[in-house]
């Protein structure tokens, strides 16, 4: 079990660190939800030549993805994901999908925005949003599962 | 030159996501189901990626961004910070934030490693996916509905 806990921290640092550079250099916040909204509905910010900023974003991500899974299984033995071993009725996707979307969307920020862009500027609304999203992610973790 | 830094960030973040463990629904339930202490299996490894995260980002934020800001100092790449506005601890911040529990808890995939899993083609990732695009539709239609401003966080 001990084995998983430095690719965690590791992967975690590389996480802040993508989401800190965008700040630091776009400032803008690393928040996916945000950000794909901002994507497909650009959100009134018009001074877009060509693509969205928001696009290059998730794209990147995708790239990762595509990739660098392989890599990271050789070199590290992570699983970076196996939706096989989840055999999730087709219902409870699709409707875990949209509580996903509606949820982020209503609450301004999901585990990104709120859990380490928003906790990273110490921002009580990110705080309070974190500690709800968590509490009732285990519940519904313990219920469905 | 920002956009290629978008680019950038987006695979470092992506590569994070994954490193981590936290795009692996699997890992997510076993991290979550904290009904698993009972049994021994519960997996506490992913504490460590937000632990990870906000010891990069936090000090970062606080040492040299927040005093540009402060400063009325622009991020390198572009004339201003874009940081959300909003302070109030509101019906919709807490709506959202349980609704948003519920469906991550349900299948263990947030918007993040759902992005980054696309890249695996597998069919149920699509529909998730789009579902979560929906709903997002759907939440920002509600905003509007409601005169509050969307674009946060």
């Amino acid at each position: 079990m001990f084995s998983s806990f430095a690719p965690a921290l590791f992967g975690g640092l590389l996480v802040g660190l993508g989401a800190i550079l965008l700040l630091l250099l776009n400032g803008r916040i690393a928040g996916i939800s945000g950000i794909l909204s901002g994507a497909l509905w650009s959100s009134g910010e018009s001074d877009s030549k060509g693509l969205a900023w928001q696009w290059y974003f998730l794209a990147g991500l995708l790239l990762s993805g595509l990739l660098m899974g392989g890599p990271l299984e050789a070199l590290f033995g992570v699983k970076p994901m196996d939706m096989s071993t989840l055999e999730i009725p087709t219902p409870l996707l699709l409707i875990s999908g949209v509580l996903v979307g509606l949820g982020c969307s209503l609450g301004s920020g999901c585990t990104s925005g709120h859990g380490i862009c928003g906790i990273g500027r110490l921002s009580p609304r990110s705080i309070v949003a974190t500690l709800v999203f968590m509490f009732v992610g285990v519940l519904a973790a313990i219920v469905f599962h | 030159m920002n956009k290629l830094m978008a680019l950038l960030c987006g695979i470092l973040f992506g590569t994070g996501l994954m490193l981590s463990g936290l795009a692996d629904p699997d890992k997510v339930i076993h991290f979550l189901n904290l009904s698993l202490l009972l049994t021994g299996e519960w997996d506490p490894s992913l504490m460590f990626v937000m632990s990870g995260a906000l010891a990069v980002y936090l000090p970062t934020y606080l040492l040299v961004v927040k005093p540009r800001v402060l400063d009325n100092q622009g991020p390198l790449l572009d004339k201003q910070y874009h940081l959300p506005a909003k302070r109030a601890i509101d019906a919709p911040l807490l709506i959202g934030s349980v609704l948003f529990g519920l469906g991550w808890g349900m299948v263990g995939i947030c918007p993040g490693p759902g992005i980054v899993n696309l890249a695996y083609f597998e069919p149920d990732i699509f529909l998730f996916v789009f579902a979560m695009v929906l709903g997002a539709y759907v939440g920002r239609q509600i905003h509007r509905s409601i005169p509050i401003a969307v674009n946060n966080a």
